[in-house]
């Protein structure tokens, strides 16, 4: 390479001028700003919420986690209630949704019914998912509570002994709560089950059945265990999701400052904590309220941060 | 599949053999077979009587209400008869209209970097998961944050926090559309762009963009209809507001809150204002689902 081509072209080059060139790195430049404005943002609640919270960090420490006094008048809080409320909720919630969830992502990934059917019943599910938190909230108050809280008098009767069922229900209460969550998380466990199931190789159920598996050994020895960690990884978003769910569970789980161990007692969550009390609230009792939000912050970080590590995982195989 | 090689039609054992071979119904791998079929339609019904309840509720006690009415007038006093919700309905448009204008630009821009100029990169990939973080985050949280950055540097709740608080919301919703949307138009189109002289930007704003346009719009209606119905972040960021919004910088009515105050009241009227409030709310959602399914498939 000692002559270059170009030299011979020299008069017909017409390069860019360098003003020109600089606007054009500008622009990349520009758009890195953006996308660095994500982790920024991120950052920033961490850095803003967190010192606003110093204050109620300093004077309650650790013990904001474990003690059960939130009392505006002596200015003393603790969010042990809030913080039980809103783990109890989200595994009550879990243990309704997650059978439901994967059985309705089997039914749209196998071959159970026709594509034609298959796709509106995705689409019904997926609006599910976009029916806005209110809403269920709305229709958790006059619907869901009335329906419910007869059957639980009727399972309070027959099953009282059990601690988990050892308070008549008033109406709004934790089950509740759970309920309307189950029903909100439900279209997150299906859609990334069903991700999951339709993306094994066809290969391996066609070896299934050629060794004579029927359809349901089929799924849960093959199949099943093939997409698992697509599964778990949906069930920790949905999970995610469910803890920092806001306005349905405080609308229908009765906001009582009390952790009991009765599912049809009332109670509360972090969340609805933040949503009854932030408007009102001045001093110290904002800063506890931001502790409680911080709390709430790094719980559900942890939770996503895991669910994205596994479903990436799930991704790159 | 009807001829297999070692059975015919005329062969009488083979055809018995085939016969064994053939599962019985009553056995117990087919029975169970059976059952598992039958729960997951009983999952699938569990699954969709809720939205169709939802949905029932929603209409038979919005439905009823719904008029010119409710976008005319101002919410009534809790005794008071009639009345609307016309000041939250031209809230929510103001402050969904502000975070949009906050969230569309920056999350597509974001969106070029990671798929123009960043892509495959260890920078993009981390930023792609800080994404997926922040759309973890509950909106309540949120809500904190634009308390912390807006409502206590202005010394009041305001449009603007609670534009700000939604702008957050929808960000994350429009990088992830937007840099698939990006990375779905081919390589060529880039190419052809680059040998013709285009510079970069000239690539991105008169080739790439246009030919992603209507999905980058798919991802923006849909931010677009969760923004519209959130609440939580705008309880104690925009509050709420009683009369017509006289500016951005004074707390504003909004549909979704309305529908939470007034869902708790003891009072029939307003109860019956919160079921039309989410009456819209729901048409509103539900016609973006559907018009961004449209685009998407008109492409």
């Amino acid at each position: 390479m000692v002559v270059s081509p170009n030299q011979n072209n020299e008069p017909m080059q017409r390069h860019r001028s360098s003003l020109s060139r600089n606007l054009d790195t500008a622009f990349v430049w520009l758009t890195g700003g953006f996308a660095s404005l994500i982790a920024l943002v991120l950052i920033a609640i961490a850095i803003r919420v967190g010192v606003d919270a110093s204050p109620a960090m300093a004077k309650f420490g650790l013990g904001f986690l474990f003690e059960s006094r939130w009392d505006p008048v002596k200015e003393i809080y603790s969010a042990f209630p809030q913080i039980y409320g809103t783990i109890v909720s989200s595994f009550l919630a879990l243990l309704i949704a997650v059978p439901v969830g994967i059985g309705v992502a089997i039914f749209l990934s196998e071959d159970f019914i026709p594509e034609k059917i298959q796709r509106p019943v995705i689409f019904l599910v997926e609006l599910l998912a976009a029916i806005p938190s209110v809403v269920y909230g709305l229709w958790g108050i006059f619907v869901l509570i009335p329906v419910w809280r007869d059957m639980g008098k009727g399972v309070h009767q027959s099953l009282g002994w059990l601690p988990f069922f050892s308070t008549s229900p008033s109406g709004p209460g934790m089950y509740v709560a759970g309920i309307i969550l189950a029903i909100m998380i439900l279209p997150i466990i299906t859609a990334i089950s069903r991700d999951a199931l339709v993306a094994v190789p066809p290969e391996l159920r066609q070896a299934a059945y050629g060794l004579g598996a029927t359809q349901w050994e089929t799924i849960f020895k093959i199949i099943l265990p093939a997409a698992f960690s697509g599964v778990v990884g949906g069930i920790m978003l949905a999970l995610g999701r469910a803890m920092g769910e806001t306005m349905a569970v405080t609308m229908v789980i009765g906001n009582a400052n009390k952790a009991s161990i009765s599912l049809f007692d009332q109670g509360s969550t972090v969340s609805s904590l933040l949503a009854n009390q932030f408007a009102e609230a001045s001093g110290l009792q904002v800063s506890s309220l931001m502790y409680a939000a911080i709390v709430l912050f790094v719980l559900t970080l942890v939770v996503n941060i895991l669910a994205q590590v596994v479903v990436q995982r799930v991704n790159r195989i | 599949m009807n001829s297999t090689p070692f059975s015919t039609p005329e062969d009488s054992s083979n055809q018995g053999l085939i016969n064994r071979l053939k599962r019985q119904p009553s056995s117990p791998r087919t029975l169970f077979n059976t059952v598992m079929t039958v729960i997951v339609f009983v999952c699938a019904a569990i699954a969709i009587v809720p939205l169709v309840a939802v949905l029932w509720y929603v209409l038979e006690k919005g439905g009823s209400r719904l008029s010119l009415e409710l976008f005319t007038q101002l919410p009534p006093p809790p005794n008071a008869l009639g009345g609307g919700f016309g000041n939250a309905f031209i809230g929510t448009l103001i402050t969904v209209g502000i975070g949009s204008a906050i969230a569309i630009p920056c999350g597509i821009l974001a969106a070029i970097f990671l798929s123009e100029f960043a892509a495959g990169t260890r920078l993009a990939s981390w930023i792609g998961f800080l994404t997926n973080v922040l759309s973890g985050v509950p909106s309540i949280v949120v809500g904190v944050f634009a308390y912390s950055v807006v409502v206590l540097t202005m010394g009041g709740f305001s449009a603007i926090a609670g534009g700000f608080a939604l702008a957050v919301l929808m960000l994350p919703i429009i990088v992830r559309t937007a840099t698939e949307s990006l990375a779905l138009v081919p390589q060529e189109a880039r190419q052809a762009a680059v040998g013709l002289g285009a510079s970069r930007f000239q690539t991105v704003a008169r080739v790439v963009l246009p030919a992603a346009l209507p999905p980058i719009l798919t991802g923006v209606m849909l931010s677009v209809a969760r923004a519209s119905g959130e609440t939580a972040p705008l309880i104690f960021t925009a509050l709420f507001n009683n009369f017509w919004p006289k500016g951005v910088s004074e707390p504003i009515a909004t549909l979704s809150v309305l529908v939470f105050n007034f869902a708790t009241t003891p009072y029939k009227n307003q109860q019956e204002l919160a079921a039309a409030g989410s009456l819209i709310l729901v048409l509103m959602v539900t016609i973006a689902s559907i018009g961004s399914r449209l685009i998407v498939k008109r492409k």
